[in-house]
């Protein structure tokens, strides 16, 4: 057991700090026996460290007592979860029913040829991840692409280019 | 300090009014930095009234949530007078101060202009928008700052929880509920007296209930802005019920995605604390409360009542059968009353001007007011609020200022994923649960699509069968496999693959999925397949038969040409395209090359001479 939880440690400080996996552990303890803490805490541990990787995962169950699948599943059911490293942009394309009769889709299909990733994805040179996202509550200016924190609004298929040229 | 009766509610509420009233009418300025205010640009439109005013200004300035008119973003009202400005830039701000709020000069390029008449309108009272509308609900967010409880309480927030706590018995209350007719507003449209009566019967010591604010249709905001604008109005609600139902806790689900509707809920909880509002003994009558909020990760699913409760407990969002109904065992195997966040909101409305009021507005079987998200093909978009019974026609035209760009109206989508299609022919239908229904639709949460003669409707349908493949959670094979079967053959229709039997094969695994599946999303995921067959029969017919689609979406069965009796001859759509498949140079009259051209409508949108035609 002891031994084990070493090379969890030595296998995660290879992508994090020290710091952020005490961050985490403390973030275990303050829900450790409170019914329900398993969707919170991984909320929590992703705000810290951007995704949510086995180790991680592995480390969560241990600290909570359940079993790695319960704690696999819930990470890969929904969407909010992730288990690989993000950009260091976030593109999300809106494609709820607003944006998507008014062109949202286009914009999506453009970014996917010009990015080479598929939705869901980040470039490889960890520059851009590319998602969807199902109405922002920003319908009147459909159709919308969310760079980061900035809300691009009725946005042209031929624009698309343009606007990521703004994001190093 | 916390308020230990209702005498003192009054008296601080007393203290605000008077306050208020000693500054006189006070110059004011309203900024909507709402959702979709803000992705127009009222973050730096608040930065700039801030900058402009300084710290100790004699002119109120006050932030408030979605107005609803998200079309005309970002919107500012300059108070006493009321004087609407749309598409407010940083730039106008000094203009704004200078004239409107200091000499009550109106500024004639930021008032909204009516595209019937041409004539600029300078008050929200008299905008065609705003006048057909009802706003129990929704109308307070455009006078309230959400973070600030002073606000709600002097437009006579909390005096509901008052009447319902020291004159009511809670059997009353729910008397008073059953009798307004109130029907949730999450999609279902459970009469929600009936669903606290039975929670309240239940056996338990424990009882818990739940806001949804998981809002899942991927067309629909009113919840967000609801939660968002007016936090207060949905814990008066839920106290109110929590009180009914001899309930102490309770929790707000509210979707990641929604930042600020989980910070301001969040305020309003801690505001509501401090004040004795929530807590032990509240106001002094024995009563607790105290709310949680739990966060959503982010799938359809979980805004199904079962599944919801699954995922407060931790696990993944699956729903379960209900032989026992949620009202007596629900979460953590407790009784538990679910109601959508407009249902809560209604609840302090119909406890404090009374039953009979409310069942006055709105049809036989739908009583009160509904919000709906009018978006897409839509000159004004955004959010209304009108009673129930109106007819789509009148919203869709009145309201929603018809369509844009001289296009014809061809569908108006309702109920979101579950929800259908309803044609031209049936504009005049008084918007009810009932009666859309009736029409192969479903009230839903609101939504309300308007679609125009460029929409495809076998593409519609492809886009939510798109949604209930990847949403279904799975537990079900006649989920699972019946949104993913619809999926594909929808898709083969609108990629020219379609063949004869399409249709009845579509009706018949939709009618199997919907009978089959244990929740609703399955039950009514054919819904949107099924009407857009039931009235756009002949859509799927040409994309199967003729392999054309008629509103030239589907990019597999049309072609791009440019007319050279009308090209101009400009180069733009040359300059436009992404793969170069234009060929043309000065005074020629430009061509596409098929094999290049991947139909992305670049040149369509570009061309000033409207040369480029589909078919
Ligand atoms: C797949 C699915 C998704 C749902 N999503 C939501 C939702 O996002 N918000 C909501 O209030 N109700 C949603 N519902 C309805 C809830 O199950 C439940 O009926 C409702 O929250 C009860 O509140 P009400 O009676 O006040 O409407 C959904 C139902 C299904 C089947
Ligand atoms: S559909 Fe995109 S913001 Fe609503």
């Amino acid at each position: 057991m002891g031994v084990h939880q070493v090379t969890a440690s030595d296998e995660l400080l290879k992508e994090f700090s020290e710091e952020q996996l005490q961050q985490v552990d403390a973030i275990i303890e303050r829900y450790q026996g409170k019914p329900g803490s398993l969707i919170p805490v991984l909320a929590e541990v992703q705000g810290i460290l951007g995704y949510l990787p086995h180790e991680v995962q592995r480390r969560i169950a241990q600290g909570l007592n359940l079993p790695h699948s319960r704690v696999f599943g819930v990470v890969t059911f929904y969407s909010f979860f992730t288990m690989v490293p993000r950009g260091r942009h976030t593109i999300r394309v809106c494609l709820g029913t607003a944006c998507y009769v008014r062109g949202g889709k286009k914009n999506l299909d453009r970014l996917v040829q010009d990015l080479g990733i598929e939705a869901g994805d980040t470039t490889p040179d960890r520059r851009f991840s590319l998602e969807t996202i199902r109405c922002l509550g920003a319908c009147g200016l459909a159709p919308v692409i969310v760079v980061d924190e900035d809300t691009h609004k009725q946005v042209k298929e031929r624009k698309v280019r343009e606007i990521l040229q703004r994001y190093e | 300090m916390p308020l230990k009766s209702p005498d003192e509610l009054e008296q601080l509420r007393t203290k605000i009014l008077e306050e208020r009233k000693a500054q006189g009418e006070k110059k004011g300025i309203v900024l909507c930095t709402g959702t979709g205010c803000r992705g127009a640009g009222a973050s730096e439109v608040f930065d700039a009234f801030k900058k402009a005013l300084g710290k100790k200004s004699a002119i109120e300035f006050k932030s408030t949530c979605c107005h609803g008119f998200c079309e005309r973003g970002p919107i500012t009202i300059v108070e006493p007078l009321g004087i609407f400005y749309q598409g407010v830039t940083p730039a106008d701000v000094p203009q704004i101060i200078a004239e409107t709020v200091t000499k009550g000069q109106v500024i004639e390029k930021l008032l909204y202009r009516d595209p019937a008449t041409g004539q600029t309108i300078p008050t929200e009272k008299a905008i065609p928008f705003y006048t057909k509308q009802n706003r129990l609900v929704f109308g307070n967010n455009r006078h309230l700052d959400p973070t600030r409880i002073e606000d709600y309480m002097a437009m006579g927030g909390y005096k509901a929880l008052v009447k319902a706590l020291f004159h009511m018995s809670p059997e009353e209350v729910i008397e008073e509920i059953k009798r307004s007719g109130l029907r949730g507003r999450g999609g279902g449209g459970f009469p929600a007296g009936r669903k606290w009566e039975s929670c309240r019967k239940a056996h338990g010591d424990i009882k818990y209930v739940i806001c949804n604010c998981d809002e899942g249709d991927p067309g629909a905001y009113m919840d967000r802005s609801l939660m968002e604008g007016n936090p207060h109005s949905v814990l008066e609600g839920m106290l109110i019920g929590a009180y009914a139902i001899g309930s102490s806790e309770g929790y707000v689900y509210v979707r990641n995605e929604y930042p600020l509707a989980v910070e301001n809920v969040g305020i309003a909880i801690e505001q509501a604390t401090k004040m004795g509002l929530l807590g032990k003994d509240i106001l002094g009558s024995g009563f607790d409360f105290s709310l949680v909020i739990n966060k959503g990760g982010g799938a359809f699913v979980a805004g199904e009542s079962s599944a919801l409760m699954a995922s407060i407990e931790g696990y993944v969002a699956e729903p379960r059968a209900k032989h026992i109904h949620m009202t007596e065992s629900g979460l953590w195997e407790r009784p538990t009353n679910l109601n959508n966040v407009e249902t809560w909101a209604n609840v302090p409305v119909i406890i404090e001007k009374g039953a009979d009021w409310y069942a006055s507005i709105g049809t036989q079987g739908s009583k009160g007011t509904k919000i709906f998200s009018l978006v897409g093909k839509i000159n004004n978009t955004g959010l209304i609020e009108v009673p129930m019974g109106m007819t789509l026609r009148e919203i869709v035209y009145d309201i929603g200022g018809g369509i844009p760009g001289g296009k014809r109206f061809k569908a108006v989508q309702t109920g979101g994923p579950s929800g259908g299609c309803i044609p031209e022919s049936l504009l005049d239908l008084p918007v009810d649960f009932d009666e859309l229904t009736k029409a192969g639709s479903m009230m839903g949460s609101g939504g309300m699509i308007v679609m125009d003669e460029s929409t495809c409707m076998v593409d519609v349908a492809k886009y939510f069968m798109h949604f209930l493949k990847d949403e279904s959670c799975g537990k079900c094979t006649s989920c699972r496999d019946g949104t993913l079967r619809m999926y594909e053959v929808l898709d083969a229709i609108t990629k020219g693959k379609g063949k004869e039997g399409d249709i009845e094969f579509l009706e018949e695994i939709g009618w199997m999925t919907a009978e089959a599946s244990l929740c609703a999303l399955g039950g009514s995921a054919a819904n949107p397949v099924l009407s857009t067959i039931r009235y756009f029969r002949d859509e799927y017919e040409a994309h199967i038969s003729a392999k054309r689609c008629p509103a030239g979406v589907c990019t597999e069965l049309i072609t791009f040409t440019i007319d050279p009796k009308a090209c101009i001859a400009c180069g733009k759509c040359r300059k436009g395209c992404p793969t170069e498949a234009i060929t043309g140079e000065k005074k020629v009259p430009h061509k596409i090359v098929q094999a290049k051209c991947i139909k992305c409508g670049t040149c369509r949108e570009v061309c000033p001479s409207d040369a480029v035609k589909v078919a």
